[in-house]
C-alpha cells in the first residue's frame, strides 16, 4: 500500500499536470479539455508511481506498454510527460502548432514515448491486446505448461466510454480473453459524456463492468480522482494475476468513474468541453483555482 | 452555347464571404427533408461538426445517433435504405468512408442500395487536429466503387444543391465536405447538375486557352485567383469546376483537352487515384496531353493552420501557377 506522504506528493504533481495542459490547450487555442482534465490523475498515477519506465530512454525494451487509445486527450499525456521528463515543459506550447512533435492527436513518430498513433476511436485496445500476446509469447507464458511464470511487463490501455461504442472494442475484448492475456489492463474513463451529450442519450453502455465480466474479464471500479486507491488497486492487481497460473489469467478492466472537467468547478460535467479550448482568460481563471 | 454561371459576383474581392461547407450539407437536409418524408438522417456521435444537427432539431423521428460506430452507421443505413428510405450517414470522411468501407461495397453498392455517404473534414486543411483527422483518401476509396457517385462540391451553396440533388437520385453517393470556412464561389441560381462539369473562368471571346486548370472542391477558389492573375497578365487560362469527380464529364474534360492542349489538376487530396487519376484515366484512351497535378504527393498531413499546411504540401495559389508555367513549356 501506498503511504500517505507519497499520495500528497502524487495530489501536487497531478495538480501541475492540470495546469500545465489547461495553458497548453489555451496557448493551441484548439483541442479537448473535458477528457484531459479528468484523467490527469491517473496519469499522474501511471507515470510518477506504477509505470516500468524511463524518460530518459523512451524506447527501453523492458518498459510497460502504455497504449492512449482515446487519442483526443493526448494533452493530458503530454504533460504528464512533460513533468516526468521526457521533454521540457516548455515544449507544451508548441501544442497542436506546425512543426511541433505535439501533434493535435498523437503521431507515433513524432514523439518517441507514444507507443501507438491514435486519435481514431476503438483501435488502442486490439493493438494492446497484439502487444500483450507478444509479451505472452516472450516469457513463455503462452505455452500450455502451468509453470507460473511473472508477467514481465504490463500493458495498460487507456480508453474512454464513448469509444465502447465501436464494434472494434469488443472485438479485441473477446480475444483478450480468449487469450488469458493477465499482463493486459484496460483503463476506462467513465466519464458519461461524448461529442453529442451524455452517453446515457447518445449510447447507453451499463453496465459495463457487467459487460466485462461477461466476457470473462477481471472487473474492478474504482474513483477514478483517488489516487491511492487506484494505486492500490492496480498493485493489488498484479500481485494476484502473478500468483495464479497463466491458464487461470483473465484481462482486467479498471473502470474509472471520472468527472469531466475534474479540478475547474465552471467547466465539470459539461460535454461542451469535450472538444473546446479556454481561451486564455479562463485558463488564468482556471490555474488560479487550482492553487 | 454561352450558359450563364452567375457566380458570387464579391469572388474577386479580399472580403469574399466565407462559409462552412457542412452549412451547406445542414441547409441541404432541412430542405431535402421537408420535401421528401422519406429522408432519414444518422450520425455517429458528430451531428453538429458534421452539419446534421439541425435535422436533428427539426425531424427528430427521422434521426438516428448510432453512438461512435461507423461500421454499424452505413450498415444501419443501408438496411433503412432496403425499407424505402433515404438515408443520409454523416460522419468525418476518415471514419466514413475510411473505416466502413467494406460495408460500403457490400451492403451499399453491391446491394445497389440508394445511401448517402456524407464524409466531413476532406483535405490538409482540417487543420490543427491533424494527419489522423485530415482525409485525404477518401475520394480515390469512393471513386473506385461500382455505382457510386462522387460529389466534391467547391462551397457551402454548391453542397446545399448536392444534398438536395442526392436525395432525388436512385444511387449510392458519396458527397465530401470541408472543415473550415470557405470562400463563397457560386451563388443560389449558378446552374448545378450532378455528372455536369462548369466552366467557371475562361478568357474572352475568341481567345483561345493555353492551359487548362481541373479543380475540385474548394481549392477551386485558388484556381480561380491563379486565372484571374494570369489573365491579367496576357496569359489565358480556362478553370473547370469538377463537383461530380464520378461519373467525370468526360465531354467537358476532353473540350478543354482539345482547345488548351495542357492541363492542370487541383484538389486537396492524395494525387493517386484523385481527381487527377480520374482526368489521366479519361485522357490517355482518348486525347493524352501534358498534365500536372497540385494534391499531396503520397504523404500524410499534420498540425497547423490551414494555410500553413496548404502552403507545406505544395497546394498555393503560386504552387498552382508553376504548374501552369511548367505544363505550358510541355506542350509540343
Ligand atoms: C472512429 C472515430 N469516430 C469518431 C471520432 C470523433 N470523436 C472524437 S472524440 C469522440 C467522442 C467519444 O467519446 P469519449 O471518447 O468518451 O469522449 P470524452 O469523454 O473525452 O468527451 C468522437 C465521436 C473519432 N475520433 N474516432
Ligand atoms: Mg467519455
Amino acid at each position: 500500500m501506498i503511504n500517505e506522504d507519497r499520495v500528497t506528493e502524487l495530489k501536487k504533481i497531478s495538480n501541475e499536470i492540470r495546469k500545465s495542459l489547461i495553458s497548453a490547450l489555451a496557448e493551441a487555442g484548439s483541442g479537448h479539455t473535458a477528457g484531459a482534465l479528468d484523467m490527469a490523475d491517473i496519469f499522474t498515477a501511471l507515470y510518477f508511481h506504477l509505470l516500468k519506465h524511463n524518460p530518459k530512454d523512451p524506447l527501453w525494451a523492458d518498459r510497460d506498454r502504455l497504449v492512449l487509445s482515446n487519442g483526443h486527450i493526448c494533452t493530458v499525456q503530454y504533460s504528464a510527460m512533460a513533468h516526468a521528463g521526457y521533454f521540457p515543459v516548455s515544449e507544451l506550447k508548441t501544442l497542436r502548432k506546425f512543426g511541433s512533435r505535439l501533434q493535435g492527436h498523437p503521431w507515433r513518430e513524432f514523439l518517441p514515448g507514444i507507443e501507438t498513433s491514435s486519435g481514431p476511436l476503438g483501435s488502442g485496445l486490439s493493438q494492446a491486446v497484439g502487444m500483450a500476446i507478444a509479451g505472452q509469447i516472450d516469457t513463455g507464458n503462452r505455452r500450455a505448461i502451468s509453470s507460473r511464470r511473472p508477467v514481465q511487463k504490463t500493458i495498460y490501455c487507456l480508453m474512454s466510454d464513448g469509444e465502447l461504442n465501436e464494434g472494434n472494442t469488443w472485438e479485441a475484448v473477446m480475444l483478450a480473453a480468449k487469450e488469458k492475456l493477465g499482463n493486459l489492463i484496460a483503463i476506462i474513463d467513465k466519464n458519461g459524456i461524448q461529442i453529442d451529450g451524455f452517453t446515457k442519450d447518445i449510447m447507453p453502455t451499463d453496465s459495463i463492468a457487467d459487460k466485462f465480466r461477461s466476457f470473462n474479464w477481471y472487473v474492478e471500479e474504482v474513483d477514478g480522482h483517488d489516487i491511492k486507491a487506484f494505486i492500490d488497486l492496480v498493485e493489488k492487481i498484479k500481485t494476484a494475476v502473478a500468483s495464479v497460473a497463466p491458464e487461470m489469467r483473465k484481462p482486467v478492466a479498471i473502470i474509472a468513474k471520472t468527472i469531466p472537467s475534474k479540478g475547474v468547478p465552471e467547466w465539470e460535467g459539461k460535454y461542451e468541453w469535450h472538444g473546446k479550448a479556454p481561451t486564455k482568460a479562463e485558463a488564468e481563471m482556471a490555474i488560479k483555482g487550482l492553487k | 452555347m454561352h450558359e450563364i454561371i452567375n457566380l458570387n459576383e464579391n469572388l474577386f474581392e479580399t472580403d469574399v464571404e466565407k462559409e462552412t461547407t457542412r452549412k451547406g450539407v445542414s441547409e441541404g437536409l432541412l430542405l431535402a427533408g421537408q420535401a421528401d418524408p422519406r429522408v432519414v438522417v444518422l450520425t455517429a456521435d458528430l451531428a453538429d461538426s458534421t452539419g446534421v444537427g439541425e435535422f436533428r432539431n427539426k425531424f427528430p423521428e427521422r434521426f438516428i445517433d448510432v453512438g461512435v460506430a461507423e461500421q454499424n452507421l452505413v450498415t444501419v443505413a443501408s438496411g433503412l435504405a432496403s425499407a424505402g428510405k433515404i438515408p443520409f450517414a454523416s460522419s468525418y470522411a476518415v471514419f466514413n468512408p475510411g473505416r466502413n468501407w467494406e460495408q460500403i461495397r457490400t451492403t451499399i453498392c453491391y446491394n445497389n442500395q440508394p445511401v448517402k455517404i456524407i464524409g466531413s473534414h476532406g483535405g490538409v486543411t482540417v487543420g490543427a487536429d491533424g494527419a489522423s483527422h485530415q482525409m485525404l483518401e477518401d475520394v480515390a476509396l469512393m471513386r473506385v466503387l461500382p455505382r457510386m457517385i462522387v460529389l466534391s462540391p467547391c462551397d457551402a451553396i454548391e453542397t446545399k444543391k448536392a444534398i438536395i440533388e442526392s436525395a432525388k437520385i436512385e444511387s449510392p453517393v458519396y458527397i465530401r465536405t470541408d472543415r473550415d470556412k470557405t470562400p463563397i464561389i457560386t451563388s443560389q441560381v449558378t446552374p448545378f447538375e450532378i455528372g455536369k462539369a462548369r466552366i467557371f473562368f475562361k478568357p474572352k471571346v475568341g481567345i483561345r486557352a493555353d492551359v487548362g486548370i481541373i479543380a475540385t472542391g474548394p481549392l477551386l477558389y485558388e484556381a480561380l485567383l491563379v486565372a484571374k492573375e494570369l489573365s491579367e497578365k496576357g496569359k489565358n487560362v480556362k478553370v473547370l469546376n469538377i463537383s461530380t469527380i464520378k461519373p467525370l464529364d468526360r465531354d467537358a474534360i476532353l473540350l478543354l483537352a482539345h482547345e488548351a492542349k495542357a492541363l492542370v489538376t487541383v484538389e486537396n487530396h492524395q494525387i493517386a487515384g484523385g481527381l487527377g487519376s480520374a482526368v489521366a484515366e479519361c485522357l490517355a484512351t482518348e486525347y493524352p496531353v501534358p498534365i500536372e497535378f497540385i494534391g499531396v504527393h503520397d504523404a500524410f498531413g499534420q498540425s497547423g493552420t490551414p494555410a500553413e499546411l496548404i502552403k507545406h504540401y505544395s497546394m498555393t495559389k503560386k504552387d498552382i501557377i508553376q504548374a501552369v508555367n511548367k505544363v505550358v513549356l510541355r506542350k509540343n
